[in-house]
């Protein structure tokens, strides 16, 4: 067990599947020389070479497109767009090409891609550096989407991520970048569509992904001074979501309440909550609650930021709701 | 006007050999295959919308002729040209445009969507642009891992004002990729002219990234393969290379379309710098007649083998949406 940070774990995984497989290569703006504008990829151009490992031009659209011909042409892409708000560019070449390619194709090929993107405000980076558009893609047949809450989360799914046969969207809460976590030495794939029990939990359950993660933990703490037990659920991966394993809780707890970081309307929350009022309507003691973003671009004053994101005081306040 | 590119070579003694009747074979089974479509189309045999290349076929069976079996191109909308002279399956190609089960994609694509991935067709795209930076990626993957093979992007001159081209070319220099552009240039783009769509010049876009770039007669097949059997070489070697091909789109843009803003005159003049007709004119009158002959009985065969396709099933449909292996993996 090693103590390392969340974007240093993710450059392990890069690197280790670079190391097991010649097929993996790299690229993205700033990626290579720079070593990554988090420094995520730093050293992976001096272990790899330049080959494998490349700086790209400012070509969004461009750098997905090409991973889509490399993908079918029989490498593994990882090529990393620098900010999730930057995949409006590249949309097409994602939702269009990546994500039709094996169906329109008559499964003739699989594009086995991986798209790195940095979600999530709380840095100051304002309006259009920040969002949090998972459910973007979460909506698009074709598409996997993971987000890792943790170090060896991150690195398992990762590597999940470069060795699945389809397109998946990695994205990483830039806030978490510098979060410190146990990496197990032998630490090896984690599956997609599996969740982690967080923290175990009797009354209520909080399902989370990404940084939310901690902020739901954060809020059972609280909640467990007041003797509220709250189990939290990390989905590590959203497309696809394991159902059974937020039903299961459900059906010991009876109480749901689904947080994210992304705006609360129209988000993945939104069909977890729906899911579970169709499914899980037998096990239901109390509403879903939804615990998510005011409905409003993220703002660059840092007051405002903090006001923006949802906090473990809205977490706890919504299980208290389901307790009434 | 008529479009023609000066340049085309005159007639030489070499080209009045079998490959020249090669060439006009490939480009007869172009043409026949879409009049057919065209038929089918308006008989309500071909569902969805069709975007045929009648005019153009100089071009992709020149350039395809200089490409090997692992060679890759990524198409555009008006792409059965590309499909079928990179070698797809006419029967396949007829079952997929039909929407059939038994098409090369399990009629998911139809005609704008046809891909083989056995012969190195990438696709044919819905979206304008969006093959190049495909090819690029192909082009990467060949260099990458050595196949000795380059990637074509077929695009039309509408595509000239789409970010993906001026992206490519420069990504394409940037990193030496075996990557020949190929600028189906028939001056239109839907129903307005590109004079109307594009200030620029393709061969001063293609220098301003220093990548070569040259101009063919699109309608002279003879100088389309002589003049892609260069630049195809070059690509290989990892210069990217434009070649430019002039032509005339001789249908509307889709079947259906009266293209009442055509000038009637322009129109007339069409046949003149017809590619199978010019073709046809260096080669003897025998031969010409046993290769339509042999080429219309291939057509009729796949036809009638098409008619004979079963319908796609949704639940199937639905399980190539991700891989099988999908399991192992989570
Ligand atoms: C991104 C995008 N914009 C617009 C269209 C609609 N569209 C289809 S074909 C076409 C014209 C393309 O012209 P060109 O590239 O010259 O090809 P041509 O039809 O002349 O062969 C347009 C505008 C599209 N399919 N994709
Ligand atoms: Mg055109």
């Amino acid at each position: 067990m090693a103590e390392t940070r969340f974007g240093k774990a993710i450059g392990q995984a890069l690197a280790d599947a670079m190391r097991d497989d010649p097929d993996v290569v790299l690229f993205g703006e700033d990626v290579a020389v720079p070593g990554g504008p988090f420094g995520v990829t730093r050293g992976l151009l001096d272990a790899f070479g330049p080959e494998r490992v490349r700086d790209t031009p400012i070509s969004e659209a461009t750098i997905v497109g090409a991973a889509v011909g490399a993908a079918i042409g029989g490498l593994k892409p990882v090529v990393e767009i620098m900010f999730m708000d930057f995949c409006g560019i590249a949309m097409d070449a994602i939702v269009n090409q990546a994500a039709k390619a094996r169906f329109m194709f008559g499964g003739q090929c699989s594009v086995p891609m991986v798209l790195r993107t940095p979600h999530g405000a709380g840095v100051g980076a304002g309006p259009q550096h920040s969002q949090c558009l998972e459910a973007w893609f979460a909506h698009i047949p074709g598409l996997r989407v993971v987000c890792p809450s943790n170090a060896a989360d991150a690195y398992g799914l990762l590597r999940t991520a470069i060795d699945h046969p389809d397109p998946v969207i990695f994205v990483e809460n830039k806030s978490l970048y510098a979060a410190k976590g146990d990496l197990p030495e032998n630490a090896g794939p984690i599956p997609l569509g599996r969740l982690r029990v967080a923290r175990e939990g009797a009354d209520v359950t909080v399902v989370a992904y990404g940084a939310a993660v901690g902020t739901a933990l954060t809020a059972a703490d609280a909640l467990a001074a007041d003797g509220v037990s709250a189990e939290v659920l990390d989905l590590r991966s959203i497309q696809p979501w394991d159902e059974a394993g937020v039903l299961a809780s459900l059906a010991k707890t009876h109480r749901l309440v689904v947080v994210h970081e992304a705006v609360e309307a129209f988000g993945v929350g939104a069909e977890i909550a729906a899911r579970m009022a169709d499914v899980g309507f037998d096990e239901l003691d109390a509403p879903i609650v939804r615990v998510g973003a005011p409905f409003m671009p993220v703002a660059f004053a840092p007051n405002v930021e903090a006001a923006y994101l949802p906090g473990a005081a809205q977490v706890a306040a919504a299980v208290r709701r389901t307790l009434e | 006007m008529a479009r023609n590119a000066k340049g085309g070579d005159a007639a030489s003694a070499a080209d009045r050999d079998v490959e020249l009747l090669e060439l006009y074979r490939r480009m007869l089974i172009v043409r026949r295959a879409e009049e057919r479509l065209s038929q089918m189309f308006a008989d309500g045999e071909v569902p969805g919308f069709i975007h045929l290349s009648i005019g153009q076929e100089a071009v992709p069976v020149g350039v395809c002729a200089a490409l090997r079996l692992e060679d890759t191109l990524a198409s555009n909308h008006r792409g059965h040209g590309h499909a079928l002279a990179k070698g797809l399956d006419l029967e396949r190609f007829f079952l997929e445009v039909m929407g059939r089960a038994e098409g090369v994609c399990g009629g998911r694509g139809g005609s704008m969507h046809i891909a083989d991935m056995g012969v190195g067709m990438l696709g044919a795209n819905g979206i304008v642009g969006a093959g190049l930076p495909i090819a690029a990626g192909s082009a990467l993957a060949h260099q990458v891992r050595r196949t000795g093979g380059v990637a074509v992007a077929f695009f039309g001159d509408g595509a000239m004002a789409e970010g993906t081209l001026h992206e490519t070319l420069n990504l394409a220099a940037l990193w030496h990729l075996p990557m020949l552009f190929v600028c189906e240039d028939n001056g239109w783009g839907e129903f307005s002219p590109t004079s109307r769509q594009f200030t620029g010049d393709l061969i001063a876009l293609a220098g301003a990234f220093g990548i070569d770039a040259a101009t063919v007669d699109g309608n002279d097949v003879a100088a389309v393969a002589r003049a892609a059997s260069k630049v195809v070489a070059a690509a290989r070697d990892g210069c990217p290379q434009v070649l430019r091909c002039v032509t005339n789109r001789v249908h509307g843009h889709y079947e259906g379309d009266p293209q009442r803003y055509r000038d009637p005159a322009d129109l007339e003049t069409l046949p003149n710098h017809d590619p199978l007709r010019r073709c046809a004119a260096k080669l003897g009158a025998d031969d010409v007649a046993k290769v339509t002959a042999e080429v219309e009985d291939r057509i009729a065969a796949a036809v009638a083998a098409a008619r004979a396709g079963t319908e796609p099933d949704i639940a199937r449909a639905r399980a190539d949406v991700y891989s099988p292996c999908e399991a192992a993996h989570g």
